[in-house]
Order: C-alpha cells, then sequence, then structure tokens
C-alpha cells in the first residue's frame, strides 16, 4: 500500500540550532504510529511542521501521493490532518458546541466570510459526534471547562472524526491525566483503527505507546534513530537508543 | 444553589441586573419617589448612551483578549475632527465620516502595534491615550471650533422622541449598535472566533483562526463606538470641547467589569457591559436625589468595581469546580 504521508530530508534550523536533520518518515494508512523520543529531540518540530503550525527549511513531504506544504494549521486541517494537543485544542470557557466547530462554523447565511451561524446544527452535530466516540454528554451546551481532561480528549478526537480527518496527531494527550482517563484516551486511540484513521501517536510515557501503537519510532538529537513493528521491539531497546 | 451557579455560568451579567434592581429600589425608596420619575429617567435615558456605547466597544475588545486606555481620547478627538472640519465649512456628510474615519484609524494603530510586537494592549493604548489627546488640543488649537448653528443633523442623534419625550435619538442608535454588536458576538462565527481568541489564544490559533486580524477588528470597532459617542455627546452640547471623555476609559472598563465580563478575557457578554454602564449612571444619578455629596461617586464606583470581580471570580470558581455529569 502506498504511503499516506511521505517525509523526506526534512530539516528545520532555530537560530543555529539544527532541530531535524534531514529526517525521512513514511507512514502507512490506518497505522497507529507511536512517536517518542526526549524533550528536544525534534519530535514537536517534526508534528509542528505537519499540522502546519511551522514550516520547514528543507525538504519535502507528500501527503495522498501530492507534494504539500502547510503553511497554517487550517491548510492541514482542509488536507485531512488534525492535531489534538493536551492542552491548546479548546477554549475552556466555551460550550462543546462551539468548541467543536471553532473555525468551521456551518453557516446559514454569510457575507465576506462572517454570517450567522446554525445553532441548531451545531448542537444536534456535535452529540451526534460525541455519541460516535461512545462519549456521552447531557449537554452540547457544557462548557469545556467543566469537563474532566479524558473527556475534553474525547470532544477533540469527536471533532477530528467529525470533519472526517483522515491522519489524526495526538500530542502527548495522555499528560497529566489520571490512570482511568490515560485509559480512556488510549481505548479512543485503538479505536481509530477500527475506523480507517491513521494515528501518529507522540508521548514521553513509552507504556503508552506501546499500549496502543503498531510501530514505534524514536527521535533523538533531530534525526530518527529507530523505526520497528511495535511486536518486534522491547522498550528497553527503546529505551537504550533515546 | 447549583442549578444557579450554572445559570450564573451562563448569563454573567444577572448579577449586575439583580443589582441594578436592588439599587433602583433603594434609591427611589431615598429619594422620596424621584428617582424613578419621569423626568428623571427621561434624564438618564438622554445621557446613558455616550457611555453605554464605549462601554459597548471595551466589552467586546476585553472579551477578545485586549485592553483600550484610549477610548477617551477618541471620544474627544473624534468629534474635534468632526468640528474642525465643520468649522472650516466642510459639509457634514464628509467631516462625520472624517471624524469616523479617525477612530477606525486610531484602532487599526492599536491593533497592529498591539499584534506585531507583542506587546500588552494596556501600554500600546495608554501611550495611545496620551496621543490622541495630545492631537485633539493641537488641531483644535486649545479651543472649540466654532460649528455654524445647522451644520450638524441634531434631529438625527439627539433629538427627543417617543412617547413623553422620554428618549434621544441616540438612546435608539445606542439600541441599535447594542443589538447589532450582541448579535456579532453571540450568533456569527466572528463572534465564535473573538471569544475563542479571548478565551484560549493557543486553540485559537492552532484551529485555524486568524487571530490577529481578529483582534485588530475589534480594536477597531471599540475605537469606532468611543468616537461616534463622542460625537454624539458633541451634538448634544453644540461645540467639541478638547477636554471630553477623560476619565472615561476607567469608567467604561469598570462597566465592563462589573457586567460580568473577565480582565483574562472569553468570558462577558455585552448585555452585560451595558448593565454596568447603567448601573454607573445610575449610582451617579441616585446619590445626588439622595442628597448625599456627589463626591462620594467615585467611592462607590470603585467600590463596586472591586466587589463584582471579587464576586464574579469567586462564583467562577465554584461554578468550575462542578464537573459535567455523563449519563
Amino acid at each position: 500500500m502506498a504511503p499516506i504521508i511521505e517525509i523526506r530530508e526534512l530539516h528545520k534550523w532555530y537560530s543555529g540550532v539544527h532541530a531535524l536533520k534531514g529526517v525521512s518518515l513514511d507512514v502507512q494508512p490506518n497505522e497507529a504510529l507511536g512517536l517518542v523520543g526526549d524533550n528536544g529531540a525534534g519530535k514537536s518540530t517534526l508534528i509542528n511542521i505537519l499540522s502546519g503550525t511551522q514550516m520547514a527549511d528543507g525538504g519535502t513531504i507528500r501527503y495522498e501521493g501530492r507534494p504539500v506544504t502547510f503553511r497554517n494549521p487550517r491548510d492541514a486541517m482542509d488536507a485531512g490532518i488534525e492535531t489534538i494537543y493536551q492542552y491548546n485544542s479548546m477554549v475552556p470557557t466555551m460550550s462543546i458546541a462551539r468548541n467543536m466547530f471553532i473555525g468551521r462554523e456551518p453557516l446559514k447565511a454569510s457575507l465576506f466570510g462572517v454570517g450567522v451561524m446554525d445553532g441548531r446544527k451545531m448542537a444536534q452535530e456535535s452529540m451526534q459526534a460525541l455519541a460516535d466516540v461512545d462519549l456521552h454528554l447531557r449537554s452540547p451546551d457544557a462548557l469545556v471547562g467543566e469537563l474532566s481532561g479524558g473527556q475534553r480528549q474525547g470532544v477533540a478526537i469527536a471533532r477530528a472524526m467529525h470533519f472526517k480527518s483522515k491522519v489524526m496527531i495526538l500530542d502527548e494527550p495522555t499528560n497529566h491525566l489520571a490512570v482511568k482517563e490515560t485509559q480512556k484516551v488510549i481505548g479512543f486511540v485503538q479505536s481509530l483503527k477500527d475506523m480507517g484513521i491513521t494515528a501518529i501517536f507522540i508521548s514521553h510515557n513509552i507504556h503508552h505507546v506501546f499500549e496502543c501503537c503498531d510501530r514505534i519510532v524514536a527521535m533523538a538529537r533531530g534525526e530518527i534513530v529507530l523505526d520497528r513493528r511495535a511486536d518486534e521491539v522491547t522498550m528497553d531497546d527503546v529505551l537504550d537508543v533515546l | 444553589m447549583r442549578r444557579l451557579l450554572k445559570i450564573y455560568m451562563e448569563k454573567p451579567e444577572l448579577a449586575g441586573i439583580a443589582f441594578l434592581i436592588v439599587l433602583a429600589v433603594v434609591f427611589q425608596v431615598q429619594s422620596d419617589g424621584v428617582f424613578l420619575s419621569a423626568q428623571n429617567l427621561q434624564g438618564i435615558l438622554g445621557l446613558m448612551p455616550e457611555m453605554a456605547l464605549v462601554a459597548i466597544g471595551v466589552t467586546l475588545l476585553m472579551i477578545c483578549g485586549e485592553f483600550d486606555l484610549s477610548v477617551g481620547s477618541v471620544f474627544a478627538l473624534t468629534p474635534m475632527v468632526m468640528g474642525v472640519l465643520l468649522a472650516d465649512g466642510v459639509p457634514f456628510a464628509l467631516a462625520f465620516p472624517a471624524g469616523l474615519a479617525t477612530a477606525l484609524t486610531v484602532g487599526l494603530i492599536n491593533g497592529l502595534i498591539t499584534v506585531r510586537f507583542a506587546i500588552p494592549s494596556f501600554i500600546t493604548t495608554l501611550g495611545m491615550l496620551f496621543v490622541a489627546r495630545s492631537l485633539t488640543v493641537v488641531i483644535s488649537g486649545g479651543f472649540p471650533p466654532i460649528i455654524p448653528p445647522d451644520a450638524m443633523p441634531r434631529e438625527v442623534f439627539i433629538a427627543f422622541v417617543g412617547p413623553g419625550d422620554m428618549f434621544r435619538m441616540s438612546f435608539i442608535w445606542f439600541v441599535g449598535v447594542a443589538v447589532a454588536i450582541g448579535l456579532l458576538l453571540s450568533h456569527t462565527n466572528f463572534g465564535n472566533w473573538v471569544r475563542a481568541t479571548g478565551g484560549f489564544l493557543p486553540a485559537a490559533q492552532s484551529m485555524g483562526i486568524p487571530t490577529s486580524r481578529v483582534k485588530i477588528a475589534c480594536f477597531m470597532l471599540c475605537s469606532l463606538l468611543a468616537g461616534f459617542a463622542g460625537t454624539i455627546q458633541v451634538m448634544r452640547l453644540g461645540a467639541p470641547l478638547p477636554s471630553i471623555g477623560e476619565g472615561l476609559e476607567l469608567q467604561a472598563v469598570a462597566a465592563a467589569v462589573i457586567g460580568g465580563t473577565a480582565l483574562t478575557g472569553g468570558i462577558g457578554t455585552i448585555l452585560g457591559g451595558i448593565i454596568g454602564a447603567v448601573l454607573i449612571r445610575v449610582i451617579d444619578n441616585g446619590l445626588v436625589l439622595s442628597r448625599v455629596d456627589a463626591n462620594w461617586f467615585k467611592l462607590a464606583l470603585g467600590s463596586l468595581t472591586i466587589f463584582a470581580v471579587i464576586v464574579n471570580a469567586w462564583l467562577r470558581k465554584k461554578a468550575r469546580a462542578m464537573k459535567v455529569e455523563t449519563d
């Protein structure tokens, strides 16, 4: 099967620091890829480039066979790559329904891109999207700030599902979560496979990565130092190269 | 209690409404029934729109996570530009838009500097407070320009209308603007972006919202409303004094905060800002009618502002502690 994402010789410098040193990586459709590495290993940089928050200084990315350049998060989202962060993908002071549709609000009518939101559609579709990931919340009007960490990740995943993402990047989604909540998020990631979604799961916690990924990619000092199937490698092997 | 907190979280301006009713009752009793008389209400409603318009803009901007201390100066600069042009014989149809364009330009500069250099808008607009005030005095030469008597269509903006001449036209303008901005915030995608930008900037950015443009648009709207409010006041007074609007920026912030807007952004409603503005007018007016020394006004305003922030912070903390239940 052709890779859904083909990364070739990606370079990134930060004022003299060579953060990505010619990284090449193929991501297969429908696989769950675990990306591990210490702080400063370059995994965040790689993810930021894939999600459109940063641009590479050199190298190419092909997505579904076509060369792509994401200039901002919206470009990546429109292509079908959705990134879920531990903190910054939800606005706590806004309702679930409003959060689901930030930047992609269904409009009844619009002029120069500004228009009246279809509140009913937002409420219905957000409840449906939540139910689809088996998250049953009482009201779409509840504020996201009132949700637990795991529930928030559920809403973020439901949002990505609703907008038919093909690739979901989960950046440290289990950080600072209680054990039970962590299991829930890992469950979400495992269920992505059944829905035909490619997942890139970034974590400090190797246990979490092994629990839900088919393939482990480890990065250190801006390079990929290990790339193996999860069932062919042990946690110690991974820890040794980091 | 739980239910009340939930309602409060959805409608933070309710606390202000409750307080307004209490105050109205107190002043009504204290003033021997004068406070709610038609004549006094006419006075309150005639002056209120000028400050309330400023408060609407400041509230919108604060929800977007930014701050504008220059509104008081823009309140003076806008009508001064118009007045100087009118005194030179320029027709109203050109002088009025020129004034508002000045206000928009100030807002644009405030926004561009704040976003471009990533500095607190508190500082940008503090600087602009002095700059715009200085320009006002400079272009007027320190004296109000003499505006020809029929140069301004005052009947469109300040004439008394309604049953028993209860309202001024400015009140109709104010209601129109309030409804428009209120709907913009609550029912449009732009409103969603404003709330997201002020509520949690990294999330808004990662969802691809043009946060810089949203902020600049809010700065411009805020400035425009302040300039429009100043223009209305000048039409009412008949001459643009260079000193009008001094201290107004802080009253507008107080109004927004009293109405439940959070200084941190993301939380608040236009109605809340208006209620805050009405509360300030009511306290001002009620103290006088109750024969309290007028110098107590600022003390009352200051205390109320601090009290409102404490109560809002406490209620918010309480409400946040409640988790959403799953079925």
